[in-house]
């Protein structure tokens, strides 16, 4: 089952390689993760997307991720209500009568055109894993030349109904 | 820099170098000995220490893996932390195999390594290594020095990280012009340690749910693991089984945790545990896990580990609970604090003496045992037992890894905490004797007896340099069976008796080592005479090294197979 795991770390030397060292030391499958600066100067936010067997092996990560002197907080925001969203490049072989075409595909996903040449044209596109994968799918038979992934960032809504707060795996941190 | 400069700077008419900041910061840590070995990228920083000499006990080892481990046999004795120092490069790798054992049994240690100076890092420079990626996935942390200023920090924060929480080794790689610049800003040290507060207290409505699982058990076994001495809790886990009445097993790095002789001890437990420990681990219906991490030598196939019990697990690491057993009661804790707490709230429990008697009976009738070999003949068991009578069970014991090790572990029972120094979760052979260096040093007034293999402490014999040096009086029992034992054992067992490279075909003069090394030696070949000379070498006023001689065939039983499970021990008592 996929999880999606957020870190927040702090900017120092090596904490990535220490944090991308653990989960391949502990045969932790990384389908992607994201870094970026956060509102606070010096803290990195980390999003991972883990496939694992089962819950203790979920919980497993978050123990020992938080057991790096450098990680501060980490929560596997997964059932939580969160906004979850990567962007992809995606450059497809493309003359000048298919780009209508095209721009008819990926119009429904609000995807843009940023680049054109004589023979390609390049897409982007923003939102959850599945929309992105979806507009992927569509434009395979034209011939994707290139494709580049962000992996996927997020964080909790501003808002988190009762019901979900309930649903939340058991958790051995007491 | 001459010795007049020094004096200036102690003037603080010129600012301190990074060296001077740094011992410094050694002294305020309290540290004082040091196991350190010199080279290019360190000359600074031992030049410092050759002009404060009179702070510090320098042992200096022949080879960086002696240091370290020597360090930490130092940390487990003393409870302190194990200090290191060693050059850039080939200095730093040499000591990965001790970090990696510091880390898998828990030891505090702080290691620092000499780097290529900033300006040439990662230019290949002459002894240049990684050392913070070599060491990353190794060490409970790891820093590189990039500022001056830092340095006093950094070591405040290292030892606090290395001695608190689940102790473990951090590394410190300090560039050579860190160490040998002046530093011309001023510092502060204050800790900055956000993201780590080790959780120290339990949960009370976990403690409730102890209460309750114990109140409805009919069978429980306490098991204790090295946690319990790093906690200091030895007298709180006596309390506690001995109110309720609860067996206790303990794990390799547990003996002495609980008094070995005690009438509710049943041994160790695992691999070649005893049959009454594996037999209860197997049939509790409540396992209460104080400090031990589930380590597969113990748990053996773990399908069959402790099948139908309610699982409690103390543990001050959260990442060890349910990482290999799915625990029911988790209690995040330091292990003392929590026995505190439990002696304070648990009062009445069910009678468990039907099962006590269960366990007993299979203590009494399945015990520890081995043939006595013909008139003469000597076998590990033997001399293990006679070290223990000898010693009075008192004595501080190292072990290499190997057979000797596991027979160790079976036939001296440690009463104390603190009196067992072992290599259990990495098993490094050449671990044992620097170990009893570290260990003598720790405790000068107390026997150290290091009971090594032939074929580890030929990995680290060369420290033999130490002892004559700095007058300790370290006792080596080499149990020579003329064999890597233990790997001879599971040719036997496992692989139709095919020794490959498990026999040595010819063996150095054990006691010319000795005497080359200035150090009293004997070799006992018979029975009678280990008896008649034991004694006397122990009691000897100085360094010995004893070469017992024993059959080459000897296994160590009983044993769980590998992949089996606790109840399917071989070469149990008949
Ligand atoms: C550094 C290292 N290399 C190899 C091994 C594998 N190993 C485990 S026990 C053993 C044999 C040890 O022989 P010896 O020191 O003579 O002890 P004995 O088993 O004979 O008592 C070996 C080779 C190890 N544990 N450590
Ligand atoms: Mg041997």
């Amino acid at each position: 089952m996929k999880r999606i795991i957020t870190a927040k770390v702090r900017n120092r030397s090596g904490v990535l390689n220490r944090i991308t060292g653990l989960l391949q030391k502990r045969q932790f499958n990384i389908e992607s993760i994201s870094v970026g600066r956060t509102e606070q100067e010096g803290i990195s936010r980390i999003t991972f997307v883990v496939d694992v067997d089962d819950f203790p092996k979920a919980e497993q990560i978050i123990k020992q991720l938080n057991k790096q002197i450098d990680v501060l907080k980490v929560v596997d925001i997964t059932d939580k209500a969160i906004v979850a969203r990567e962007l992809a490049l995606i450059k497809i072989t493309s003359n000048a009568q298919m780009r209508t075409e095209i721009q008819g595909i990926i119009d429904p996903f609000r995807a843009t055109v940023i680049d054109v040449s004589k023979d390609t044209i390049s897409v982007q596109v923003t939102g959850d894993s599945e929309k992105v994968e979806a507009l992927i799918e569509l434009l395979k038979p034209y011939g994707i030349k290139d494709l580049a992934r962000t992996g996927i960032t997020a964080f909790l809504r501003g808002q988190q109904p009762q019901a979900n707060q309930d649903q939340e795996p058991f958790s051995l941190l007491n | 820099m001459g010795k007049d400069n020094h004096e200036l700077k102690a003037n603080q008419v010129t600012p301190k170098n990074g060296s001077e900041i740094l011992i410094d910061a050694l002294i305020e840590a309290g540290v004082t000995t040091l196991f350190g070995y010199p080279g290019g990228a360190v000359l600074p920083i031992f030049d410092a220490l050759f002009l404060r000499k009179e702070h510090f006990n320098q042992v200096l080892a022949r080879h960086e893996q002696g240091s370290i481990h020597a360090a930490e046999g130092y940390a487990r004795i003393s409870g302190k932390p194990g200090v290191v120092i060693a050059t850039s490069g080939p200095g730093a790798t040499n000591l990965v195999t001790g970090i990696v054992d510091a880390m898998m049994d828990s030891l505090p240690l702080v290691v620092f390594t000499g780097q290529v100076t900033q300006n040439v890092i990662g230019t290949d420079a002459f002894q240049e290594a990684d050392i913070m990626g070599i060491t990353t996935p190794i060490t409970k942390h790891n820093y590189q020095v990039r500022k001056i200023e830092d340095l006093p920090r950094i070591v405040k924060e290292a030892f606090h990280i290395a001695t608190t929480g689940r102790p473990g080794p951090v590394l410190i790689d300090i560039p050579k012009d860190i160490a040998a610049n002046p530093c011309a800003d001023a510092y502060d040290s204050s800790f900055d340690l956000p993201g780590y507060q080790p959780k120290v207290n339990p949960n009370p409505l976990q403690i409730n749910k102890l209460k309750e699982a114990l109140s409805s058990a009919r069978k429980p076994v306490i098991l204790a693991g090295a946690g319990i001495k790093f906690a200091g809790a030895s007298e709180e886990l006596i309390q506690f089984a001995e109110k309720h009445q609860i067996p206790v097993v303990t794990t390799l790095q547990g003996l002495g945790a609980f008094p070995g002789e005690h009438e509710l001890s049943l041994g160790m437990g695992g691999m070649h545990g005893t049959y009454a420990s594996n037999t209860a681990l197997y049939n509790t219906d409540l396992l209460i896990n104080i400090g031990s991490r589930f380590d597969d030598r113990l748990t053996g196939n773990l399908e069959h580990f402790a099948p139908t019990a309610i699982i409690a697990h103390i543990d001050i690491d959260p990442a060890e609970i349910g990482k290999n057993i799915n625990t029911h009661i988790p209690i995040v804790s330091d292990a003392k604090n929590a026995l505190i707490e439990i002696n304070k709230h648990i009062d009445e429990t069910p009678d468990y003496t039907e099962w006590l008697d269960e366990v007993n009976q299979n203590k009494q009738d399945y015990p520890l045992w081995y043939n006595q070999p013909e008139e003469g003949n000597m076998i590990g068991q033997y001399v293990i037992e006679q070290v223990y009578q000898a010693s009075e069970g008192k004595a501080i014991v190292t072990t290499d890894v190997g057979q000797h090790q596991m027979w160790t572990a079976q036939f001296y029972k440690f009463s104390q905490p603190n009196r067992f120094v072992s290599s259990g979760g990495l098993g490094t052979m050449g671990f044992g004797f620097p170990a009893a260096i570290g260990a003598q040093i720790a405790a000068p007034d107390d026997l150290v007896i290091a009971i090594v293999g032939d074929g580890g402490f030929q990995m680290t014999l060369q420290e033999m340099s130490i002892l004559q040096e700095r007058n300790l009086p370290v006792k080596i029992v080499i149990v020579n069976n003329e064999a890597l034992g233990m790997v001879r054992q599971w040719q036997q067992a496992f692989y139709s008796e095919r020794y490959s490279e498990s026999i040595f075909s010819i063996q150095p003069d054990f006691v010319k080592l000795a005497e080359a090394y200035q150090i009293k030696g004997a070799k006992l070949a018979t029975k009678e005479e280990f008896d008649q000379q034991l004694p006397g070498l122990l009691a000897h006023d100085g360094p010995v090294l004893i070469d017992a001689r024993v059959l080459q065939q000897e296994n160590v039983y009983p044993m769980i197979p590998p992949g089996q499970g606790l109840h399917e021990m071989i070469g149990v008592k008949p």
